[in-house]
């Protein structure tokens, strides 16, 4: 009964946040509304028993997918008003779009069931005597290993990638070559003349 | 084991996928309301991933669930990072300005 309601509060207010990221006029409110749903999902997840994931989602995807979010719509002078125009007449098409994979996915999910046979060939049954993260952990580092190693290398990647699109060189500011300060000697820099006294150079 | 039904958690999941797909035709100009679409509809493909994990009692799920998150944040910085050089190159974000690798 308490799960029930607690699912109806996340859900509702999940979906109306949704509703608010693709149609707030401005694009802050918009990544506001998803941190909002973020955590919303997080409270599905442990409802679910999945900690570890409800934590993952609040620090991976609000601590920094949705502040990387804000920094990009705040960092970007852009009238977001003028991007709107002319959405309406395609709305429609959208919305029988989505209605129609709505209908379907709805439609699949009345008429699935599992087979009776697949609770015995589970890959990794939840043990109910160890904690979320200790199981996750548990499989992440040993049956997973290579999946994991090279999720690592995607983001490694996606950093690297990230940093060679923006950084900028600009040629009209002077930066400290220290390399070169160091390399340079008396010798390069100054000459040594023998002056007879009274007469000048 | 929770007493809300399965059904309950895959209709929200399709009804935030769903979300997200207009989100993309309502704002088909603006690129960062498609991406935060796109993060939504990953969102409703986690949210069904563990509810499937959770109902049949099978971890994995959750551990893929784990590396969905991390390609989407990959995704969401890379995004952002293009997003980020065209609008320093060109000034603008409208989808239909950009068409520099049309032949």
């Amino acid at each position: 009964m308490i799960q029930d309601v607690i699912f109806y509060i996340f859900a509702a207010v999940l979906l109306v946040s949704a509703v608010m990221v693709i149609s707030a006029r401005n694009p802050v409110h918009s990544v506001l509304f998803l941190i909002l749903g973020f955590f919303n999902a997080a409270g599905l997840f442990i409802l679910l028993g999945a900690e570890f994931l409800a934590f993952i989602l609040a620090i991976v995807y609000v601590g920094a997918v949705a502040v990387l979010f804000l920094f990009v719509v705040m960092m970007l002078d852009i009238s977001f008003g003028d991007l709107r125009r002319g959405a309406m007449k395609i709305a429609p098409i959208g919305l029988l779009v989505g209605l129609m994979l709505l209908s379907q996915l709805v439609m699949l999910y009345m008429a699935w069931d599992a087979a009776p046979e697949m609770r015995a060939a589970l890959e990794l049954p939840i043990d109910e005597s160890v904690t979320n993260t200790e199981a996750l952990g548990a499989v992440l580092y040993t049956d997973y290993f290579l999946a994991f190693q090279i999720s690592g290398m995607i983001l490694l990647v996606a950093m690297i990638g990230a940093i060679v699109l923006t950084l900028r060189v600009r040629p009209d500011v002077r930066r400290q070559q220290v390399a070169d300060q160091f390399a340079r000697r008396p010798e390069d820099a100054m000459e040594v003349k023998k002056v007879t006294s009274g007469t000048g150079l | 084991m929770i007493d809300v039904g399965m059904m309950h958690f895959l209709v929200l999941a399709a009804l935030i996928f769903t979300i997200g797909i207009f989100g993309i035709f309502l704002n088909r100009k603006n690129v960062i309301v498609i991406l935060m679409s796109i993060e939504l509809m990953l969102l409703a493909v986690n949210i069904n991933f563990v509810t499937f994990s959770a109902y049949l009692g099978d971890l994995t799920g959750q551990v893929f669930a784990i590396f969905i998150l991390t390609v989407a944040a990959a995704e969401a910085a890379i995004g952002l990072a293009i997003l980020v050089v065209f609008f320093r190159n060109r000034g603008t974000i409208a989808v239909e300005d950009i068409s520099e690798l049309k032949g």
